[in-house]
């Protein structure tokens, strides 16, 4: 038989059952920052559970603003996230470099990296990420196969960006500030009929012959969640 | 007893002296006994949570929807065909409450969309656990009784596999493992029977060694097998972690092995000696990076991988061995995803003496072999029969070993009870996969299965395939199952098919569902292209895409093979669809070039993909259609127009829905694109 319970205890156990593995034992530390500044490795998106395709990089830096190498960075997350390695000392450019895993639940989630400063108090840093669910995976899928082309400015070699050949500027995904004020249907309707439907250039042609409407949905679920200001539902949740 | 009614004679003779109060007393301790199981049901878990879900949608807008839609008491779906019988909804209560999705208190957020019911198939088909179960530590995690936790998310798309065997958009992780577990060598050793007959068939090709004294020295087989990775960091081989003297051994025996083949080396004459400075121009024009990789100075690799890393080729080849490839690859290894380029003895001399440029001179300083003795030999052939090597190589001498390694057909379903884990690791089926696949030998010693150089994400995507290999996605009625689309195995017939045999025509393009998508799938390349055309795209290959790096190569074909090759693809390569010469190439009226003209720029804005007046239109995604006139026939274009999937599944070009008289003026437009009038003068 099974021990029972309380219920908050329960409650609570079932919010951090997959809470981060606190920071394994490490080195002390041989050196202090004052502060800590994200390098690289934020605003990612990743499927739910999976690791960040790049590593997350964190600097610590003095009073002068000089990296310090030695000093000892942990990172904490909720809800499942867990780091590889969890903490650790930075290299000799003050930095310190760990793969991140985000939990199982689609969503944003803000991770903390933290160094102990020489008057034993931390000096943190929060870096959001951002996992996704399986419609916004398909979203993902199907931009890069059909849009990322155009609407990301990015080039590589292998695929070399087309945004810089448009007379008008197609907006990159992420791009919050303009999108979030668009609601789903004419999003719908831009990619479905193509840009003339709100009479925005011609140069957006329509997919809706070619992707289906879950298709079309995936893609604005997908806009939507790597918006940047986060995309807010306004008006249909409110209590009464 | 005796000695309690002595000390306190009262207490029993109160309680049970008189046979009315002990009745009475026995009723009370029975009906409190009776009282245990009401009682439990009524503080058990799920009815504390249907109480907190109650109270938490009160002050929502929405309240009295979903408080119709909740139902309380126990919640079961139940497929026995499945073998479902699911209780989780008895918690997760608002899984299907789309206002929901702003709620991140578990258990009562909405679940993501997905494009099933979740009604149809329940919720362990997928999430595994145990469905039964009406307490969170029974239905979560594993117990004596149930060996099944729930499945990580990390590997959820795992749950889609057991149904869909072929690829889905939506599960990245998914195909990319399953491509690995065809293409990293692992179904050499280990059998997978797939459910719907047959096993699964590796990708990759690992070369015979029937003839490798003939290619390679022995001092460079020893350090390969010491370390495959430090020859070329994209090697496929993994490490099999050899000592010193067992690589000596087994390097003595595939030498003493190999058979001599004639024509494979390549005694070039005095005359042809290398140019060296025009190696690097004929690599480039040869675009022999679009298969094969090279390192560059910051240590990235820079080319394809359809064929082997190069950065250090001329360690391993041997020069009469590597002209005689160069010259026709086909002698040495007749399946090959080379092309046989027609080059001339004077470009042989040049390319090989390129390659073999490409060496470091440390790489083999420190091997030193003396030469191999009897024992050495008969011990190398008994490591390599021990290891296996004869699963993925052709070896002379060497029978190929069946069931080599333990069979995977079912590994996504095997029993913990029946794993043996590292110390330190979860006791769970995913980490001991993972586990396995990172570090092999750690297991135990002895082990033969060898280290591979894989990353975290090329684990967890191999994970995701084997755990989809299960005991459900072997016995799910076939109904429910959507089958993988068999690789077909067509074979172009005549003279023309072994040109495109030799010419490797299918190590880039697809043809009738053979073949590679790194090129245009020309399956219907006869209804498409023009004859002229394609006679002078085979003589001088030239990118029809601004923005591609990876290129079609010139083969320096004599003119009666691209007569055969031309003849083949004009005759065969047609779709039923409809007649290529249903439409005019030439002679539209002026008015309706000049409509299609508006419509190109305007209507359909076809600038922003395609470029049609270079000075002017930048477009870099579709091919440039300065000449799509002479390229293409018009009825081809038209049909294109009018629905481009249908002629090419999975192009990008969007299907616009176009109405019939604006594809005919966009047709009369660009079959009016004829190209550069020196184009038209020189035919």
């Amino acid at each position: 038989m099974r021990r029972a319970m309380p219920f908050g205890l329960l409650c609570l156990s079932v919010m951090s059952s997959g809470c981060a593995r606190k920071a394994a034992s490490a080195p002390p530390p041989t050196a202090y920052g004052s502060a800590i500044v994200e390098v690289s490795g934020g605003k990612q998106s990743a499927p739910v559970g999976a690791r960040l395709e790049q590593p997350v990089v964190v600097q610590v830096n003095d009073d002068q603003g000089n990296a310090v190498a030695g000093a000892l960075v942990s990172f904490h997350g909720l809800n499942g996230v867990e780091f590889d390695p969890p903490a650790g000392p930075t290299d000799s450019s003050g930095q310190f470099t760990t793969n991140v895993s985000l939990g199982g639940m689609a969503g944003r989630y803000q991770i903390i990296a933290s160094t102990l400063t020489k008057s034993q108090k931390q000096a943190t840093v929060e870096i959001e990420e951002i996992a996704l669910d399986y419609q916004e995976v398909l979203g993902r899928e199907l931009s890069e196969q059909y849009c990322s082309r155009c609407h990301n400015p990015e080039s590589t070699p292998e695929r070399v960006s087309n945004y810089d050949n448009l007379e008008v500027k197609p907006h990159p995904f992420a791009e919050g500030e303009t999108l979030n004020k668009m609601s789903d249907a004419d999003l719908a309707a831009i990619v479905s009929h193509g840009g003339p439907a709100l009479n925005k250039s011609p140069l957006m042609p329509p997919y809706g012959y070619t992707l289906s409407t879950p298709d079309v949905q995936a893609l604005i679920a997908y806009i939507r969640m790597i918006s940047d200001p986060p995309y807010q539902v306004s008006g249909t949740y409110s209590k009464k | 007893m005796q000695e309690l009614n002595e000390n306190r004679p009262s207490l029993w003779h109160k309680l049970f002296g008189d046979p009315i109060r002990t009745f009475g007393i026995v009723s009370v301790i029975l009906l409190l006994s009776l009282a245990i199981a009401p009682a439990k049901n009524h503080f058990s878990e799920w009815r504390h949570y249907q109480k907190s879900y109650l109270s938490m949608i009160r002050g929502r807008g929405e309240a009295i929807t979903l408080q119709r839609h909740f139902q309380g008491g126990i919640q079961q779906i139940w497929h026995p065909e499945l073998g479902v019988v699911d209780r989780c909804t008895t918690c997760h209560v608002g899984l299907t409450e789309a206002s929901l999705s702003d709620v991140t208190q578990q258990p009562f957020r909405r679940h993501p969309v997905i494009p099933h019911n979740l009604e149809q198939y329940g919720c362990v088909m997928c999430h595994r656990g145990q469905g039964v179960a009406t307490t969170v530590e029974e239905a979560h995690s594993s117990t004596l009784a149930w060996e099944q936790p729930l499945l990580p998310a990390r590997y959820i798309e795992s749950s889609c596999g057991q149904c869909h065997r072929a690829p889905l958009t939506g599960t990245p992780q998914l195909n990319e493992g399953r491509r690995l577990l065809a293409s990293s060598g692992c179904v050499h050793c280990h059998t997978i029977k797939l459910p719907e007959g047959g096993t699964l068939k590796a990708t990759d090709d690992p070369p015979s060694l029937l003839h490798i004294a003939d290619k390679t020295t022995r001092e460079w087989i020893f350090a390969w097998l010491k370390d495959p990775q430090a020859y070329a960091i994209s090697a496929r081989m993994p490490n099999f972690k050899l000592s010193d003297d067992d690589a000596r051994d087994i390097s003595a025996f595939l030498v003493f092995s190999s058979v001599p083949l004639s024509g494979d080396t390549l005694a070039l004459s005095q005359k042809a000696a290398p140019d060296p400075s025009a190696g690097p121009s004929l690599y480039g024009e040869s675009f022999c990076a679009t298969c094969h990789a090279v390192q560059n100075a910051a240590g990235n690799l820079v080319g394809g991988n359809i064929g082997p890393e190069l950065t250090r080729i001329g360690n391993k080849a041997k020069p009469g061995w590597l002209a005689a490839w160069i010259s026709n690859p086909r002698v040495y290894d007749p399946g090959t995803a080379m092309p046989h380029y027609r080059f001339s003895e004077q470009q042989v001399s040049t390319l090989a003496g390129f390659l073999q440029t490409k060496a470091d001179s440390d790489f083999l300083a420190n091997v030193h072999l003396d030469p191999a003795t009897p024992e050495q030999i008969a011990h190398g052939k008994l490591l390599v029969t021990e290891y296996g090597c004869a699963s993925c190589h052709e070896i002379s001498g060497i029978k190929k070993p069946e069931n080599f390694a333990p069979e995977l057909t079912r590994i996504g379903s095997k029993p913990i009870s029946q794993l043996i884990f590292v110390a330190g690791m979860r006791h769970t089926l995913p980490d001991y996969i993972g586990g396995k696949l990172r570090q092999p030998r750690a297991f135990a010693p002895g082990l033969k299965m060898p280290q591979y150089s894989l990353t975290s994400a090329q684990i967890d995507a191999l994970t995701t395939a084997l755990l989809a290999l299960n005991d459900r996605s072997q016995t799910l009625p076939a109904t429910l199952t959507v089958p993988n689309v068999a690789d077909s195995t067509y074979r172009p017939a005549g003279k023309a098919g072994q040109l495109m045999n030799d010419l490797a025509c299918f190590s880039c393009h697809r043809i009738n569902g053979r073949g590679s998508d790194l090129a245009p799938d020309v399956t219907w390349e006869g209804s498409s292209v023009q004859r002229t055309w394609l006679e002078d795209f085979l003589r001088n290959p030239n990118t029809l895409r601004p923005a591609l790096i990876r290129r079609m190569p010139k083969f320096n074909l004599k003119p009666d093979e691209i007569t055969t090759l031309t003849d083949y693809i004009m005759t065969v390569y047609q779709t039923p669809a409809f007649d290529r010469d249903s439409m005019p190439n030439s002679g539209y009226a002026a008015s309706d070039i000049e409509h299609g003209k508006q419509l190109f720029y305007s209507k359909y804005a076809c600038q922003s993909c395609h470029i049609i007046d270079p000075k002017a239109d930048k477009g870099y995604i579709g091919p440039t259609l300065t000449q799509v006139g002479s390229r293409l026939n018009a009825a081809w274009i038209y049909n294109w127009l009018k629905n481009p999937q249908a002629l090419r599944p999975g192009t990008i070009e969007p299907n616009r829905n176009m109405p019939d008289e604006d594809a005919r003026a966009m047709t009369a437009f660009l079959a009016s694109q004829k190209g550069s009038t020196k184009q038209e003068a020189k035919r």
